[in-house]
């Protein structure tokens, strides 16, 4: 690893400033991990009197389970929503504004504060907005379309509902890194292509969104991690995973099996598979930023 | 940036990000309306979009209702903290990993980047139950040493040692598990790497200490880097949704965006959208401030927590 040329050489003190770190790490993170793992590999009675060792049991009985099936695609059909929706609004958004010289501070001040509202808080503004009896969209939708919109019984209305709340608050993220992403870009490659006469729009498909790829993919994965994990707070504010288990995706499942149903085995198994899937994705990120590094180096 | 003259494509632009800001600001140009109408007008079908003149008596209602001060003030220690101690913790950790050189060097920096793969969302039964007994590790060691009988025998009767300490709804239990931060260590780490190695030469002949060279020197520097996380980890504490959920059952102890929940009307209820708008407004308002406020730092730290 790196070093300093020049460093210090007490080493009490040194292992004394990681401590700390170290600690919280293996209390809060490495042994609460470390447990997970091997209680999904046991059976369990709801009082935790008698443990078994099953092997793969949980694990197999998981992926028999229909209701776990169901929440896997619910969980794709979720996030790739929001990543379409929010990057398309995101990347839309950061080429007007980095087109509009004289205004993109403005824009970025009035586009950047959905950043700051928590996901719950996102989810309880736009079941307001979709409510049934109250909400200005809902009745718009059944005067204009005669669309008998219920987010609260129907099942794709209620994730809309939450595909919308959860792209509302990623859209001001991705748009910071596009907009970053598109003042990097140099001037000169634009201008040369301009003065061989290549259309607005050819320049962008062709210069811009090519040198853009490492961003877009970045935002990806920030995207698809978000939607995994964090939207947590909008469907347990909002829709509880209902109705009837429609938007009842992973996070929200491992946390009722096991909060609430206290099925120790099973969610500690769909923990693991939880974990297994962020790990390949962080894996992936940092094989995709060492060769982007072997680009342009 | 304009290369050629296109007043076509220049009018789309400034219309279609007018558009945008418009659309993506209108929820909360809704909840802002909704805040400031009396009930008969909220629940009107479909709601006016002119501002009424109810928002103090809306928002005082919402605040003795669902206890916003409480809540607001454990909000606020939570997300110090956490921002505090995130950052206190990851200075030390990048100083000590960049500064000085010793055998486990690599290996805790290791450790403490694959925390990264280890949310909180993928461990959430063993975190809670490692907050609910601290010493539960311990227990097995104690019980396994066979202790009990060495304290018996000394006190001369039996004894059981029940070794406990729980976090459950208490500040420590809400902020201690989150200020362990793989971005916040790597960002520092960045940033030492490229402080000229000249500094710490000269301090070193100047017969600074390591802590010297730490408070005079390279805290001073980071100004800059602190103020982008301080941002964007202070955002990150208050929204914070899952944790507090687990570790908290007192209702004292609950954190606004949590609480918020109980402002909702359920379908019983009058429908008092009108109070949980307040509610909802009150509870973004701190950390919107300091987005905006901060903004300059904040874009700067999101952007380099890329890299």
């Amino acid at each position: 690893m790196i070093k300093k040329r020049s460093y210090f050489k007490t080493r009490t003190l040194a292992y004394f400033l990681i401590l700390p770190q170290i600690l919280i790490t293996l209390t809060f993170f490495y042994w609460p991990a470390a447990q997970g793992l091997l209680s999904s590999f046991q059976l369990s009675d709801p009082f935790g009197l008698h443990t078994r060792f099953v092997w793969f049991d949980n694990y197999i009985s998981l992926f028999k389970d229909p209701l776990y099936l169901k929440s896997i695609v619910t969980t794709l059909v979720f996030s790739s929503s929001v990543a379409a929706v929010s990057i398309c609004c995101g990347l839309f958004l950061a080429t007007m504004a980095n087109r509009a010289l004289r205004m993109t501070t403005v824009t970025r001040t009035l586009l950047i504060w959905p950043y700051a509202i928590a996901p719950a808080i996102s989810g309880v503004l736009w079941l307001f907005l979709l409510h049934p009896s109250y909400g200005v969209v809902a009745i718009a939708l059944e005067n204009w379309f005669g669309l008998d919109w219920d987010p609260l019984l129907e099942s794709s209305h209620a994730m809309v509902l939450i595909v919308l709340a959860s792209s509302w608050k990623n859209i001001s993220y991705n748009f910071v890194f596009f907009l970053a992403g598109l003042q990097a870009v140099p001037h000169s490659l634009i201008e040369a292509a301009a003065m061989d006469g290549a259309s607005p729009f050819r320049r962008f498909w062709t210069i811009t969104f090519p040198l853009l790829s490492p961003t877009m993919f970045f935002v990806t994965v920030m995207t698809i991690i978000f939607s995994f994990f964090e939207s947590f707070g909008i469907i347990h504010t909002v829709t509880q995973g209902g109705p009837g288990g429609s938007t009842n995706i992973l996070v929200y499942k491992v946390y009722q099996d096991g909060f609430i149903g206290l099925n120790l085995g099973s969610s500690s198994a769909q923990s693991v598979v939880l974990m297994s899937l962020i790990i390949l994705i962080t894996v992936l990120q940092f094989k995709y930023v060492e060769r982007k590094v072997q680009y342009t180096g | 940036m304009m290369v050629e003259k296109t007043p076509a494509l220049d009018t789309f632009t400034y219309g279609a990000l007018i558009f945008g800001i418009a659309l993506v600001g209108f929820p909360i140009f809704y909840a802002i309306i909704a805040a400031t109408l009396p009930i008969e007008e909220v629940s009107r079908v479909p709601m006016p979009l002119i501002p009424g003149d109810q928002l103090f008596h809306n928002i005082r209602e919402a605040w003795s209702r669902g206890d916003l001060g409480t809540q607001l003030f454990n909000s606020f220690i939570m997300a110090s903290g956490i921002t505090f101690g995130k950052i206190i913790v990851s200075l030390f950790g990048a100083f000590s990993i960049v500064y000085f050189d010793y055998r486990l060097r690599t290996f805790v920096f290791a450790t403490v980047f694959c925390t990264l793969m280890l949310p909180v969302e993928v461990r959430i039964l063993p975190t809670y139950e490692m907050a609910a007994n601290l010493f539960g590790p311990l227990q097995g060691v104690w019980d396994a040493l066979g202790l009990n009988g060495l304290v018996s025998w000394f006190a001369g009767h039996d004894i059981q040692v029940k070794l406990e300490f729980s976090l459950l709804d208490s500040y420590a239990g809400l902020i201690l598990p989150l200020t362990a931060s793989a971005t916040c260590t790597f960002l520092f780490r960045q940033f030492f790497l490229t402080i000229p190695e000249e500094l710490c030469e000269a301090a070193k002949m100047d017969g600074a200490s390591p802590m010297t060279f730490f408070w005079r020197i390279l805290l001073p520097l980071s100004k800059t880097n602190i103020a982008a996380l301080v941002v964007i980890e202070f955002v990150y504490g208050w929204n914070q949704y899952l944790w507090p959920l687990l570790i908290t059952t007192d209702s004292k102890m609950t954190t606004a965006v949590i609480g918020l929940k109980h402002l909702l009307p359920s379908p019983e209820d009058p429908p008092d959208w009108h109070i949980a708008m307040a509610g909802a407004l009150i509870v973004v308002l701190p950390p919107v401030l300091v987005v905006l406020f901060m903004q300059r730092w904040f874009v700067k730290g999101l952007v380099e927590r890329e890299k």
